[in-house]
């Protein structure tokens, strides 16, 4: 992969910066230049604005890989997820710090800045997203209801079609 | 539109073809389904070849023409037009094909599907295979395709109750009817104990809940149903041919134990058709990852959500007088050429429908139905195929 191309999706692997679309408050990540949940999809182009995305979510499905994707044979077993963030888009990325066996559905996690592969000796160095447990304090004394209710508050704002 | 027909089909075997290049088995695959056809290569419109991944596979680009040269008919000069859509690239050179004959614009067409696998590495293979999924924002963070159905499978045991056996049943229904299949890759049975104990991929699919890296060939020639007879006495109608897409990345989609592609598609073709799915004999569905055919079930309209599992694991789908399942073997058994599976399908469901499909025949098959899906979802195509006499 060349320098560019990687580099040119830094503000989104190393921040996780998205779009929120001004006409509608759809969020979404990666971020989209046109807004596909919007009645007025085709006004949306140009009216995408920047959106920060806090790194909070929760496990939503994973697996365990064992046979690796490219540049990350070192890393087996690793667990790979779609987390459910508090803002309401869907993430790929690794669980790590954890071991594999006691990831589940619903754990709630936090994104961390990490190294995701190298491509060989030489080779670019590749940084992005991981997601490490949540282990938050003040985030476990709360109840398990109130994050449910606060995760169902957002309904419709997915960054999903309709 | 006019009604079009199936008029000849052929296929290679499918597998580890060592000894066969790319040009050989497109060309044999094509040949016999024009000889089936009694057609004489003058009365062709055009070629329209399936094919996913030729340039990262055998550094070959360009292909539809060069299948045409070898075939001998680049004096003919007419157009050959390759068709890409991952693992759905034949299906969807079908729909090509099928919109040329019913609009008019041709009277008769090949339609071949080719994929030759073995030329690399099986780590290549694979690499080539997640490049159906999202490069970007799936593959980049450590996603393969299998990781990404399997994503897809474990969400379907938290929401619906799918088990792990009820997953591995699917591998040992493919093998138990590709071993009626002498075109197969694989011929073997398997027993649950060994998909359930294989060295895993992605948990909770194993080596053995994954189709293979095959090599293979397929083809059918089209006409218009209304001058099939002149060329065959068992012509078979393109009752529907329909194509949806939804978005790239799992990680979009509104539901993920659905594919919403193969819903809206199966829901487009049973309008066209004026079928249900009670109707269909016999079904060609995806297969690639056990998932994927519990899943395609379900979209499909063939069985409830959570339920497809557990008609799997009663034995259900082999045949006789009910909905007989990937009588082929499936992409798990008779093997996974990407660009060769949607053709493969209309393939076996035109022998089903025909009454030539040996030991694996449904008995009384009159209308069948394929569901091709590429990469893990984005692309599907469903196709229902009707005894025309």
């Amino acid at each position: 992969m060349s320098i560019a191309r990687f580099w040119r999706e830094t503000p989104q692997r190393y921040n996780l910066g998205g779009s929120k679309c001004s006409q509608c408050e759809a969020v979404y990540f990666p971020p989209r230049s046109v807004c596909p949940a919007c009645a007025k999809h085709r006004t949306s182009l140009g009216r995408m604005l920047p959106f920060q995305l806090s790194g909070d979510g929760e496990v939503y499905t994973f697996t365990v890989v064992h046979e690796a994707a490219e540049g990350f044979e070192m890393q087996v077993p690793y667990v790979l997820a779609i987390v459910r963030t508090k803002e309401g888009p869907m993430l790929t990325g690794q669980i790590v710090d954890i071991e594999p066996a006691d990831v589940r559905v619903g754990l709630k996690v936090q994104s961390t800045f990490r190294k995701l592969r190298e491509e060989g000796k030489a080779g670019v160095i590749h940084y992005g997203y991981k997601f490490t447990p949540r282990a938050d304090p003040g985030d476990s004394a709360r109840p398990p209801a109130a994050e449910a209710s606060e995760a169902e508050a957002t309904p419709g704002r997915t960054g999903v079609a309709a | 539109m006019r009604e079009v027909a199936i008029l000849g089909i052929g296929q290679t075997k499918f597998g580890e073809l060592w000894d066969r290049s790319f040009r050989e088995i497109g060309i044999e695959a094509g040949f016999q389904a024009l000889v089936d056809a009694k057609l004489s290569s003058h009365d062709l419109g055009a070629l329209y070849l399936g094919n996913m991944a030729s340039g990262s596979l055998i550094d070959q680009e360009h292909i539809a023409p060069l299948i045409l040269d070898y075939a001998g008919l680049s004096g003919h000069h007419f157009p050959a037009i390759r068709v890409e859509g991952g693992g759905a690239s034949g299906a969807l050179a079908l729909h090509q094909g099928y919109l040329a004959v019913a609009s008019g614009a041709h009277d008769f067409v090949v339609v071949g599907g080719a994929e030759k696998l073995t030329d690399v590495p099986d780590t290549e293979g694979n690499r080539i295979a997640t490049s159906t999924a999202d490069h970007e924002w799936e593959a980049v963070f450590g996603a393969t395709l299998p990781s990404l159905w399997a994503l897809m499978a474990r969400r379907h045991m938290f929401e619906h109750g799918t088990t792990r056996e009820e997953l591995a049943q699917v591998a040992v229904h493919a093998h138990e009817m590709g071993s009626k299949n002498p075109n197969a890759h694989y011929r073997n049975r398997l027993s649950l104990d060994a998909v359930l104990h294989a060295t895993p991929v992605a948990e909770p699919l194993g080596m053995l809940d994954c189709a293979p890296l095959s090599d293979g060939a397929a083809a059918v020639v089209l006409g218009p149903l209304e001058r099939a007879r002149k060329f065959t006495d068992t012509p078979v109608r393109i009752a529907a041919s329909q194509v949806a897409c939804d978005s790239m990345a799992v990680q979009h989609r509104r539901d993920l134990t659905t594919l919403d592609s193969t819903v809206v598609a199966a829901k487009r073709a049973f309008a066209q058709a004026r079928r249900a799915p009670a109707d269909v004999h016999v079904l060609e569905l995806n297969d690639s990852y056990t998932i994927a055919a519990l899943m395609g079930l379900e979209d499909l309209g063939f069985a409830r959500k959570g339920e497809s599992g557990k008609r799997f694991s009663a034995g259900e789908f082999r045949g006789g007088e009910g909905l007989s399942v990937n009588p082929s073997g499936g992409l798990k058994a008779q093997g996974a050429p990407f660009g060769a599976v949607g053709v493969a399908q209309a393939v076996e469901i035109v022998r089903q429908l025909r009454g030539e499909a040996g030991d694996r025949q449904r008995p009384g098959a009159a209308l069948g139905m394929t569901q091709t899906v590429g990469g893990t979802g984005a692309t599907s195509v469903v196709h229902l195929f009707e005894r025309a006499n």
